[in-house]
């Protein structure tokens, strides 16, 4: 009992400190605090992340197999620490001067924050179920959060019912998985799966892959993005762009490979199937947005893709590719979305692409940051993105995904097009009333960071490499 | 002599009654919340179902929390209902579209 309790401690602290923070804020000084109850609950994941990476060794798991803690879930778990950190400083000041930033704020993302790390250590159909639960539940709130705007609860709302819907999908393919395997186990499963299937399993399989690509918003699940992304507040949208995107595919992986690892040839044209489709909405459907929150979605549905390609291969290298694609598209996502948090004119946010011309005379250090991330996210060489979408593509190719990967070029192509235009309005647009930028160093810190980490990481990526390697072999047998 | 294939019967049909009722239903949200809930209480039918007939008790354990979630999850569902109510005066699901997608 009490190995098994120190299995989970890191999950413990946070929902404990989570609930302990709730009881005391709401007796005391509620939305005063809140701006330093952000920076106690960011301050407490960094240490979390630090803890968890500093301490974990080897692959334990508690509960009978319930709850894995291995190389897998603590490279899911830094990540996801590390960008909600992020997040909530980047949005501190933003929510604060729009008076949006209330207490609940920093302990939904929290409980959020808990949801996912149990997720990616799930080894059971309920520890999974449980932790999804937590994680969509906090943000269905957190879209919401601004009471008083139409367009806030109006992406709550929306949120909801297509979450719910996907929760119900993935909740009744578990019931057939468990008929048929006659355990929630994810060895149990395993093994029940070996050789030929029984038809109810590989059913069961079916409806669990669509309820989480409901939550990694891919094709053809992924009609709530751009309408949460826009509704929700801009903070807000960071956040669903990072850290639950990271839990989601951690997730999606394990599940995979832990759950149908003896099936691979039957969830592998699925998964195909979803990211060709997913890049390809993704590239095409962004053209015409003029919201910037709208194309960041559409932009996150095709990267969602080539995550979804890594994993199509079914191989250690394409679980290896995954993880690294995922890391280096959530720091260009940190900075992407640095950059829109600081567009305002006159005080009012500002989210219009057209609004950016000729944003380089008045702020050059700011659309310099802006282009490196452009291109990053394009996959134009030499930034860290090309090498990202390098490694899924070459995953894919080796497994026999020839056309998956062609398709991939293709799309990124397409993809490059939008991208390159928000560059073509900040350096050769037409002049227009320039816009102001909030002075805030902490969101010119997260600007800056990760544009310069597009540049520099492509001498050593940082180690990520190996690390992500030892993560995908814990996984993948 | 009612066996295991009945009750997925049963509950298959509900499940896609419940998808059905989502998708179908233009006139008020709160349809979509008792959809909603159809969908997850056939869920917990199959898995009844399934524990009776392997004679393994956990699929009634996820069961319970199953009902547990659902429930936190309509009180959610509620209080964001309540606040989009009171921006626009209306629940209709055809109004739901300040933002089209």
């Amino acid at each position: 009992m009490q190995a098994d309790l120190n299995v989970i401690l890191p999950e413990i602290i946070l929902s404990v400190y989570a609930m302990a923070a709730l009881l005391v804020v709401a007796y005391t000084g509620k939305d005063k605090f809140a701006g330093f109850l952000t920076w106690v609950t960011a301050g407490l994941f960094v240490v979390l992340a630090l803890w968890i990476g500093v301490n974990g060794d080897g692959a334990r798991s508690a509960f009978d197999g319930m709850f894995y803690d291995d190389g897998f879930s603590r490279f899911a778990k830094i990540v996801i620490l590390v960008s909600a950190a992020a997040v909530l400083l980047m949005g501190q000041e933003y929510m604060q001067r729009r008076d949006i930033l209330r207490f609940e704020y920093p302990l939904l993302i929290a409980l959020a924050t808990v949801g996912m790390m149990v997720m990616v250590s799930a080894g059971d159909l309920m520890v999974l179920y449980m932790g999804l639960e937590l994680q969509s539940l906090s943000l269905y709130v957190v879209a919401s959060l601004r009471r008083d705007s139409s367009k806030s609860t109006e992406a709550g709302l929306k949120y909801f019912v297509l979450g719910a819907l996907s929760s119900g999908l993935l909740l009744y393919g578990a019931s057939l998985t468990y008929g048929f395997a006659g355990t929630t186990l994810f060895s149990g499963i395993l093994q029940a799966a070996e050789g030929q299937a029984p038809i109810g399993l590989l059913l069961g399989l079916v409806f669990v892959i669509s309820g989480l690509a409901f939550k990694v918003s891919a094709v053809p699940f992924h009609m709530w993005t751009p309408d949460v992304y826009e509704g929700a507040p801009t903070p807000i949208t960071a956040f669903f762009a990072t850290a639950p995107k990271v839990a989601a595919m951690a997730l999606f992986a394990r599940v995979v490979h832990d759950a149908y690892g003896g099936v691979v040839g039957d969830w592998q044209q699925v998964v195909a199937l979803l990211s060709v489709l997913s890049m390809f909405l993704g590239a095409i459907a962004a053209i015409g947005q003029r919201d910037i929150k709208r194309l960041m979605a559409y932009s996150s549905i095709a990267h969602m893709g080539y995550a979804l390609m890594g994993l199509a291969a079914g191989s250690l290298f394409g679980v290896q590719a995954m993880l690294e694609y995922m890391v280096i598209y959530v720091t260009m996502n940190i900075g992407a979305f640095a950059f829109i948090l600081t567009l305002e004119r006159d005080g009012q946010p500002v989210t219009d692409i057209d609004s950016l011309n000729m944003y380089s005379r008045t702020h050059p250090g700011r659309a310099l940051a802006m282009l490196v991330l452009m291109f990053s996210l394009a996959g134009v060489p030499p930034m860290l993105g090309f090498f990202g979408k390098i490694f899924v593509l070459k995953a894919a190719f080796d497994a026999g995904l020839a056309w998956l990967a062609i398709a991939g070029v293709i799309a990124s192509v397409i993809a490059a097009f939008y991208y390159l235009r928000i560059v073509y309005f900040m350096y050769f647009g037409e002049e227009r009333e320039p816009l102001g930028a909030g002075r805030s160093p902490v969101l010119w810190v997260f600007l800056m960071v990760p544009a310069a980490i597009m540049v520099v990481g492509i001498v050593n990526f940082f180690g990520i490499e190996g690390v992500a390697e030892a993560a995908a072999a814990s996984l993948v047998k | 002599m009612i066996g295991l294939e009945h009750y997925l019967t049963v509950a298959a049909a509900l499940f896609v009654i419940g998808i059905f009722g989502l998708f179908l239903n233009r006139k008020n949200v709160i349809i979509l919340l008792m959809s909603i809930e159809l969908m997850l209480l056939s869920v917990n039918i199959n898995l009844v179902a399934f524990s009776a007939h392997l004679g393994d008790l956990v699929g009634q354990i996820f069961t319970l929390f199953v009902l547990t979630v659902a429930a936190a999850e309509a009180a959610i569902g509620l209080a964001i209902l309540v606040c989009f109510f009171r921006n626009r005066g209306t629940i209709a699901v055809e109004d739901v579209n300040v933002m089209k997608g």
